[in-house]
């Protein structure tokens, strides 16, 4: 936590940054305003409110109980890991913790066996924090809630489609899952930004564990609250709730045709309709999700059924003591260790290979090369290499000691079965060239290719590449071509 | 009656409850529960400000279970009790639109 | 038939056996349940089952618990794993639900035999037992009249000896007031003293399940048995209680016992407001001090109640949508089916307190109403914690009246004055319970009410039992 911003420096909305923004996407002038509302699953064995299990994927409603299934005098008890789950996220969202109560919100639906949901309201768990972006900005986060999730329908007819579906099928597996909505501030002004900001949550999902955080298996759904309003105006106009949306690609198109949709109304001297729209991926397009005759009045009180949560300080501390380190903080101590921008480190810590760079550095690697290996030449993780053997296999190449060709066939060695980077090289005969034998062969290639010389003479460097090449297919690879340039400039000099 | 609760809000309230009403049950509807809500305006006359809601009446918190699983229902002994089932499924009469 | 404690003694002795005992009730309910209509339907099969396994338990030499034997009857709105449970309601007419209550795990593992389910108003609504979707219950006492309600069928079944226990709900006064009606002691607990897993909620910050017996000592019994933490109800009380049997003849000496004023006057019969002095005369007499003591808030109990009730039972009765179980009416789309279903499914008094329920909770009435109403809850039980600094328990009358022909309170507000003095025990959590106490005026029973703090069951079952003793010396 300690590399991350303090509470106090939170910053609760982000800067218009127009040169990203609105480019070929909204017409001049106009800015959109975006704020998300993220399910998560958590990653529990067993549901919010009972012992069924939180499995994805099973025989339809085989995980039900009186309870999931919302039978007539069946009560709910909380899961405790599912609370610890809530709370260490919103830690990890720089949230504060605080006593909260569950209540219910009142609407009919037949994927809702209660025909209410039993969520938090007025005092949810976790209440203002904020996620850091890798681009060094942050996202004001308002409320990250704990409540429960509803089955699953399959709509019957229609091609699928809920308005024209001829019947509904419902499973009841999922009903009472528990959930977290992550509810950010409405401070996101471009589509890309908002990428980021669902990609980041994902990190954080994956590094605290509190969810496997898959989107096309639907533990992490999206919703985006979309308005648009004229640049240098601070006013929050009418906003659409867009929902089904079920990947990162996804989320950026529906936020800027909706985006570009109310700017079209606006511009009509029409006005946008408060409503929940539906993405629909193929056509391109959202589309009116509900009908209109459901006014929202969800008459939200406190589940008498369930007594308030009160964590103590001391669980908030220990909470805080078994975070893991989080994305944000992780870029920042991989960029000060390397010495590079923090919007370099993003790829590196994404692959989980920033505890090696920064290994590897502080055992006397150089910086620049190991990240250079994090990011074209670990691309699928570590392996078996371990920090040890990097560092010493960068050492290796900057000596000069084995080419960067054969730094890369060493180093795909490690990963795949471990080793040390020197008995590798030696076993398939990386040894590095005798200097003086790299200078009698290119005194020979130089004898071959006088034009060439001349002109490198003259100071054409395009032609270096013609003797290292040269050179390279003498030795099969062997030389190092750094070594082999540093001769030819010793030899020009000497005239 | 001194219309504590209109006609067309017994209306409103019937239908945010999923309930029917004919215009004589409308009508009766009204004038009873007009009844209780000037009863309940008795409650207009006491100062309650200083005094904090009761939600339940035994003061617990944090009564929470152990994440550990519990058998299942029976499906076949949960779907023979639905009104109507297809493929392992609860099947009701097609959606009007999105849940919220 | 013999009470339950008197009963059990004779099953584990090997005196009679379970199955005739069970046998003796089925035989009483045959004879005379027509005409009463206590059950909607009896449990013949479970009954033989458990009653044979507690005569193998016997002749086994194994304990079967302390309520062996003992024919029990079950409010129809607890749950009883593949018997009907209706909630006297046609929505939820053949549904057999797939688990038991805890009260019936827990009854039946002390021996208890299951006969039947008895009828109540709807969802527990009402206090007559006359808002059944299956017709009224009567008073064994009296046909032409009330049991009372809404656990009318359950208080009637122990009247008319049927069956020496049974248990009831008591969400304001459901328990109580038909024990008072019936001539019967009745019991509603301290909230989460009873799990309420598997009792079909109605106002679930309200509702307790307690028991109707013949007598206080079984009463103190079967509280001993249904109550004690259950893990299945987060409002469960964890610690220990303290059984009550074992003290229930310890008398009042030395008690000092508050009669609640504001429940001894306007709205209240003559008779029955005589008897409740003579009770407290009988106790002053056993060793108690009684003085009057004003609880002013408990007027306000009503209009509290009926805004809390209703509002909790409007999202609880929700999930009556014609999806998962009981009946469907068939619509167009789900919304007409549900619309359809329920209107056909709950009968007017349901409706009616569903919609004042919504109404209570709705966007804009919330704080004026729902709001209010728990702040009024927080005064009565503030109140009655200063009452408590000065006595040890209370007393009232139960019922405002003797039972009332069937069909005389035709308006809603008229039966809702019934609950007027058993409200504020529900209001607060506390423990309350009924104990009959003479005749009124038109020889029916009347019951007078002792009211204890949170978890002081004991204590208010030793008054109930010196209650008990001076109305037997009346008689």
């Amino acid at each position: 936590m300690s590399e991350l911003p303090e509470q106090g420096q939170r910053v609760g909305t982000l800067e218009t940054d127009n040169s990203k923004t609105v480019e070929g996407v909204l017409p001049e002038g106009w800015e959109m305003v975006i704020g998300l509302e993220v399910h998560v699953e958590l990653a529990t064995t067993t549901k919010l409110f009972c012992g069924c299990a939180n499995n994805f994927g099973d025989e339809p409603n085989t995980n039900i109980c009186p309870t999931c299934l919302g039978l007539p005098g069946s009560l709910p008890v909380p899961n405790k890991q599912a609370i610890e789950f809530a709370m260490t996220l919103g830690r990890a969202l720089n949230c504060t913790v605080l006593p909260s109560i569950f209540a219910r919100k009142n609407y009919f639906y037949p994927d809702m066996p209660k025909d209410f949901q039993t969520t938090q309201f007025e005092e949810p768990t976790n209440a203002e924090g904020f996620v850091q972006l890798p681009n060094g900005r942050s996202v004001g986060i308002e409320r990250a809630h704990i409540e429960e999730d509803t089955g699953k329908s399959t709509h019957l007819g229609g091609g699928g489609r809920i308005h024209d579906a001829t019947a509904t099928l419902v499973d009841y597996n999922r009903a009472g899952v528990p959930l977290v909505e992550i509810v950010s501030h409405p401070v996101m002004h471009d589509a890309e930004t908002a990428r980021a900001y669902v990609a980041e949550l994902r990190d954080i999902l994956l590094a605290t564990g509190v969810s496997d955080a898959r989107m096309e298996e639907g533990s992490m759904r999206v919703d985006a609250n979309v308005s648009v309003r004229p640049i240098g105006n601070d006013e929050l106009r009418t906003r659409c709730e867009v929902k089904n949306i079920n990947s990162l690609r996804s989320l950026g198109r529906a936020i800027n045709y909706e985006a570009r949709r109310h700017v079209d109304l606006w511009t009509n001297g029409e006005e946008p309709k408060q409503e929940t729209r539906h993405w629909d991926e193929d056509g391109g397009r959202s589309t009116s999700g509900r009908s209109k005759e459901d006014a929202d009045d969800y008459r939200y009180f406190a589940c008498p059924d369930l007594p308030p949560l009160t964590p103590t300080a001391e669980d908030i501390a220990a909470i805080d003591a078994a975070l893991p380190a989080l994305p944000a903080a992780r870029r920042s101590a991989l960029a000060a260790a390397a010495g590079v921008e923090i919007a370099d480190t993003t790829l590196t810590v994404e692959r989980g290979l920033d505890m090696l760079v920064i290994g590897a550095i502080q055992a006397g690697a150089d910086a620049t090369v190991a990240m250079k290996h994090a990011d074209q030449n670990l691309s699928d993780g570590q392996g078996q290499l371990t920090l040890e053997s990097f560092a010493a296999l960068v050492v290796m190449e900057v000596d000069g000691l084995l080419s960067s060709t054969q730094v890369k066939t060493v180093l795909g060695e490690l990963v795949a079965n471990g080793g040390a980077p020197g008995d590798i090289a030696s076993s398939m005969g990386f040894e590095a060239m005798d200097t003086t034998e790299l200078a009698s062969l290119l005194d020979g290639i130089i004898a071959t290719s006088p034009d060439e010389w001349a002109r490198f003479l003259e100071g054409d460097r395009k032609v270096q590449g013609h003797f290292v090449g040269q050179i390279m297919k003498a030795t099969q690879g062997k030389a190092d071509g750094k070594v082999v340039n540093q001769l030819m400039t010793q030899r020009a000099n000497q005239g | 009656m001194s219309g504590e609760i209109s006609r067309d809000e017994v209306a409103h309230v019937a239908s945010l409850a999923r309930l029917r009403l004919d215009d004589n049950e409308l009508d009766t509807f009204t004038e009873q529960l007009c009844v209780v809500l000037e009863t309940a305006a008795n409650l207009n006359s006491l100062d309650l400000s200083d005094v904090p809601p009761m939600a339940q009446p035994y003061p617990l918190t944090n009564v929470m279970r152990p994440d550990v699983l519990v058998p299942s229902l029976d499906r076949d002994e949960v779907l023979a009790q639905a009104p109507d089932v297809e493929d392992s499924r609860f099947r009701v009469p097609p959606s009007l639109g999105e849940a919220p | 038939m013999s009470g339950a404690q008197e009963l059990a003694a004779s099953i584990r002795s090997g005196v009679q056996s379970a199955v005739a005992v069970a046998d003796a009730s089925f035989g009483a309910i045959n004879e005379r349940d027509d005409e009463i209509h206590a059950f909607l339907h009896l449990t013949k099969q479970r009954a033989q089952i458990q009653a044979q396994a507690v005569d193998d338990a016997v002749a086994n030499g194994n304990d079967p618990g302390p309520l062996a034997g003992v024919p029990i009857a079950i409010k129809d709105n607890m749950c009883t794993r593949g018997e009907p449970t209706t909630c006297s309601s046609k929505i939820l007419e053949g549904w057999r639900p797939p688990y038991d209550a805890t009260v019936i795990g827990r009854l039946e593992a002390a021996g208890a035999v299951i006969v039947g389910k008895t009828n109540l108003d709807e969802f527990a609504m009402g206090s007559s037992t006359e808002n059944s979707a299956f017709g009224p219950t009567r008073n064994p006492h009296d046909t032409t009249r009330v049991p009372g309600g809404s656990s009318g069928g359950s208080a009637a079944a122990v009247a008319a000896d049927f069956v020496p226990l049974s248990l009831g709900s008591d969400t304001g006064g459901s328990i109580r007031q038909p024990a008072a009606l019936c001539g019967v002691v009745g019991v509603k607990p301290t909230y989460g003293a009873v799990s309420r897993y598997g009792l079909i909620a109605f106002a679930s910050s309200l509702d307790q399940i307690g028991p109707f017996a013949q007598n206080v000592t079984d009463a103190a019994l079967c509280f001993d048995v249904i109550s004690g933490h259950d893990p299945m109800d987060a409002t469960s009380i964890p610690n220990p209680l303290t059984p009550t049997l074992p003290t229930v003849n310890d008398g009042v000496a030395g008690m000092r016992i508050g009669l609640v004023d504001e429940l001894m006057g306007e709205g209240i019969d003559d008779d029955v407001i005589a008897r409740t002095n003579q009770a407290a005369e009988a106790l002053t007499a056993a060793g108690a001090t009684v003085e009057r003591v004003s609880i002013p808030a408990t007027i306000y109990g009503l209009a509290a109640y009926y805004l809390i009730a209703p509002a909790e039972a409007s999202s609880n009765l929700a999930r009556f949508d014609g999806v998962r179980y009981g009946q469907r009416v068939e619509g167009q789309n789900v919304a007409a089916m549900n619309v359809a279903t329920r209107s056909a499914g709950f009968g007017d008094e349901v409706k009616r307190r569903i919609m004042l329920g919504t109404y209570a909770l709705s966007s804009g009435y919330y704080d004026a109403y729902y709001g209010k109403a728990q702040r009024v809850r927080t005064l009565i039980a503030n109140e009655f914690a200063t009452a408590y600094e000065s006595f040890d328990l209370l007393l009232s009358p139960t019922s405002p009246s003797t039972a009332f022909e069937i069909g005389a309170k035709s308006d809603p507000m008229a039966l809702y004055m019934c609950d007027v003095c058993t409200i504020p025990s529900n209001l607060a959590g506390h423990p309350a319970m009924s104990v009959p106490f003479g005749v009124g005026d038109d020889g029916l029973p009347v019951g007078v009410q002792i009211l204890a703090p949170m978890l002081e069951e004991a204590r208010m079952f030793k008054a109930a039992k010196a209650l008990e003793d001076a109305a037997k010396g009346m008689s």
